[in-house]
């Protein structure tokens, strides 16, 4: 890129801001990441000895061979589109809730404490007690960052990722002591939820359940609020143009405590809904990476409610045809998460040209 | 040993790797840029030199090949921030989730295996003092390293034509920039010495603090540096004593176990999360005090 001293008469390439964002482009941003990041994975699976072939199958093919499968599609897709809706509407206000893996421990933890405490009930009353559990839990996880920012103003980014590394401690903490199940072969796990704890499914006969719907439904809700609200206009404004915010006397406070408090009740809730839905009991694994996945689908999603559902889609289909590929290609697991890098990290090259386009520039000899 | 002896003869080593990735994302942060990919530097950089070390049986060249990749991962982000005009959290969180994804890539072969450890040097003079000449004065030559590597940094930046340089470009570029200077350049340039610290940074952790690697090694490390550099207020002494107050912080942590304390081991591996949290608690509260020694762009997109 250009050094900006120029001289010389050099060519140069140079973004140059539109006037106006690229529809265009908005489409094309993320299609051309994702198009790049499976060429990339592939040479690098290839390098490592891999078969790049069967991988770029089981990746991309696998997951929507089968029934059973796409429906493990959609499980996957629930937490992730419920979480990346709460955080894009923080991202949007420049509020940067990296922590949503530890508010969704936290929600897990704190939907969990009903069946753990009354195993043997029956209660409808169950069910929704342990979603408000968890949302508040959620919650209050991420209120902790914003009172640390608005009284303090320390970091809600440091704050936020601390608090998600002591959250896996706390989770540790119950499951190796006061909750485990001890008739559970001292595995550090939780009893088994009695039914009426669990979820209802969605489809039958697959492990996708309801809480695919609280996504979509927080979908709708960001779409009204960022689009369609005064609350989200002052939210936008504040992160795209703080000194006009400041002017027009919108809240700083108030969009740091809206933006992580949006994340800490939607990465709750989908804790909750972990427990009470695939894996019917507290355990180690509810910590599996979700909240860190989710900053990447919304960023992927442009930090749109509609494009969000799009990458949420997309992500998951990875997760299960990753899968596939530890299974058909020898892939490691981590593979994944390299792909999910890959994928920001095209993605924010790409995005430049939805506000930039590039020209190149002759400078005359000075 | 006692508990005392204990924690001052391991507080160096526990706050070299910490030292030498916050005093390098602290010289990147001078510039302006704020490269929150440092986790994934050092989950590479550690899983990298583990890989030459096991395979060669030299440090040196497993620093370097350290060095080199946290350097080049740095590159991929001084692409996106610098070049794509990206928005850096989101730029470095992506650069650091591939960083660590990688490094369990590369890794997977190698771990539960261990790699043998560097010797602590005799320092004539220093080495013969009672009770410190055998605690304080006994380490390896990486943490001697790193504490020259420490103070040439403060020389540099405070006391040289480059280091004011250095704090042009990020107090003001595009001033920086009117008066000649090569913005992106300069940047890409901190960049590149910040990735390559964190991967050195890595790079002893996993092959002389504890002579193993394993997926998550760093465990929050990364961040704690990046956190280091706002509790240090971007000066190198203080972002250093830091280091060094975590590194007593981590033995004392193994001394209490080591003693039986009755605490249990989530609490105590708990404790330097939360204290990096106070800390930034107090030191950020001040305001007028940040605002001084904070970097003016920071973290903003520099279209020049």
């Amino acid at each position: 890129m250009d050094d900006g001293r120029g001289g010389r008469g050099r060519v140069t390439i140079r973004l140059i801001r539109r006037d106006r964002a690229s529809r265009a482009w908005m489409i094309a941003a993320p299609a051309a990441a994702m198009a790049l990041s499976v060429a990339t994975s592939l040479l690098l699976f290839a390098a490592l000895g891999k078969p790049a072939g069967a991988a770029l199958f089981a990746l991309l093919i696998d997951p929507f061979l089968t029934w059973y499968d796409f429906s493990e599609v959609l499980m996957k897709m629930s937490p992730l589109l419920l979480i990346a809706q709460g955080l894009a509407i923080g991202y949007r206000a420049n509020v940067f809730n990296i922590g949503a893996e530890g508010q969704l421990i936290l929600g897990a933890i704190a939907a969990s404490a009903l069946p753990v405490w009354y195993p043997e009930a029956t209660s409808p009353l169950m069910l929704p007690a342990m979603l408000v559990m968890g949302a508040l839990g959620g919650l209050v996880w991420a209120l902790i960052a914003a009172a640390l920012r608005t009284r303090f103003n320390a970091s809600e980014i440091l704050v936020t990722l601390m608090l998600s590394l002591i959250a896996v401690q706390v989770l540790n903490y119950l499951l190796l002591g006061p909750w485990k199940d001890p008739r559970g072969f001292n595995f550090p796990q939780s009893v088994m939820f009695p039914d009426a704890a669990m979820l209802p499914a969605l489809l039958e006969g697959t492990r996708t359940n309801i809480s695919l719907l609280f996504g979509l439904v927080a979908s709708v809700l960001a779409w009204v609020l960022m689009g369609h609200s005064m609350a989200g206009f002052r939210l936008r404004v504040g992160g795209l143009a703080p000194a006009a915010a400041r002017y027009a006397g919108f809240s700083e406070r108030r969009a740091v405590w809206l933006g992580l408090a949006a994340g800490g009740l939607a990465a709750g809730l989908a804790g909750a809904s972990e427990v009470a839905g695939p894996l019917g009991q507290l355990q180690r694994s509810v910590a599996s990476g979700y909240g860190y996945a989710a900053i990447i689908v919304a960023y992927v999603g442009g930090l749109h409610p509609l494009g969000i559902v799009v990458s949420a889609f997309v992500i998951s289909v990875i997760y299960i045809g990753g899968d596939a590929a530890t299974v058909s290609a020898g892939l490691p697991v981590a593979a994944v998460e390299v792909f999910q890098g890959l994928l920001l990290v095209f993605y924010l090259m790409c995005f430049a040209f939805i506000r930039y386009r590039v020209a190149v520039v002759r400078r005359a000899a000075a | 040993m006692s508990a005392l002896a204990f924690i001052i003869a391991g507080m160096l080593a526990a706050a070299t790797p910490l030292i030498l990735a916050a005093v390098g994302e602290m010289v990147a942060e001078r510039t302006g840029v704020l490269n929150l990919g440092i986790e994934g530097m050092m989950a590479l950089g550690a899983a990298v030199a583990f890989i030459v070390v096991t395979l060669t049986g030299s440090h040196l060249l497993g620093f370097a090949a350290a060095a080199v990749a946290g350097a080049l991962l740095a590159m991929v982000f001084a692409l996106l921030a610098l070049g794509f005009l990206a928005n850096q959290v989101a730029a470095g969180l992506g650069i650091g989730v591939m960083g660590q994804g990688l490094s369990a890539l590369v890794g997977k072969e190698y771990e539960s295996r261990t790699v043998r450890g560097l010797p602590d040097l005799h320092v004539p003079g220093l080495s013969d003092i009672p009770f410190l000449g055998r605690t304080l004065f006994s380490q390896d030559i990486v943490v001697w390293l790193t504490i020259f590597g420490a103070v040439a940094i403060w020389v540099v930046l405070n006391r040289t034509r480059a280091g004011l340089v250095i704090r042009a470009v990020g107090e003001n570029p595009h001033a920086a920039r009117a008066v000649g200077f090569r913005v992106i350049a300069i940047r890409t340039a901190a960049l590149a010495f910040g990735g390559a610290m964190a991967g050195i940074a890595g790079a002893y952790a996993s092959t002389v603090l504890t002579t193993l690697w394993a997926e998550g090694m760093i465990a929050g490390r990364g961040w704690i540096a990046v956190a280091l550099v706002v509790f240090g207020t971007w000066r190198t002494g203080r972002v250093a004593f830091g280091a060094v107050l975590f590194g007593a912080l981590s033995l004392g942590e193994l001394a209490l176990q080591a003693a039986g304390v009755p605490l249990s081991s989530q609490v105590l591996a708990s404790v330097p999360y939360a204290v990096t949290i106070l800390m930034l608690v107090v030191i950020s509260s001040d305001r007028r005090r940040m605002a001084q020694n904070s970097v003016a762009s920071l973290g903003q997109t520099y279209h020049g």
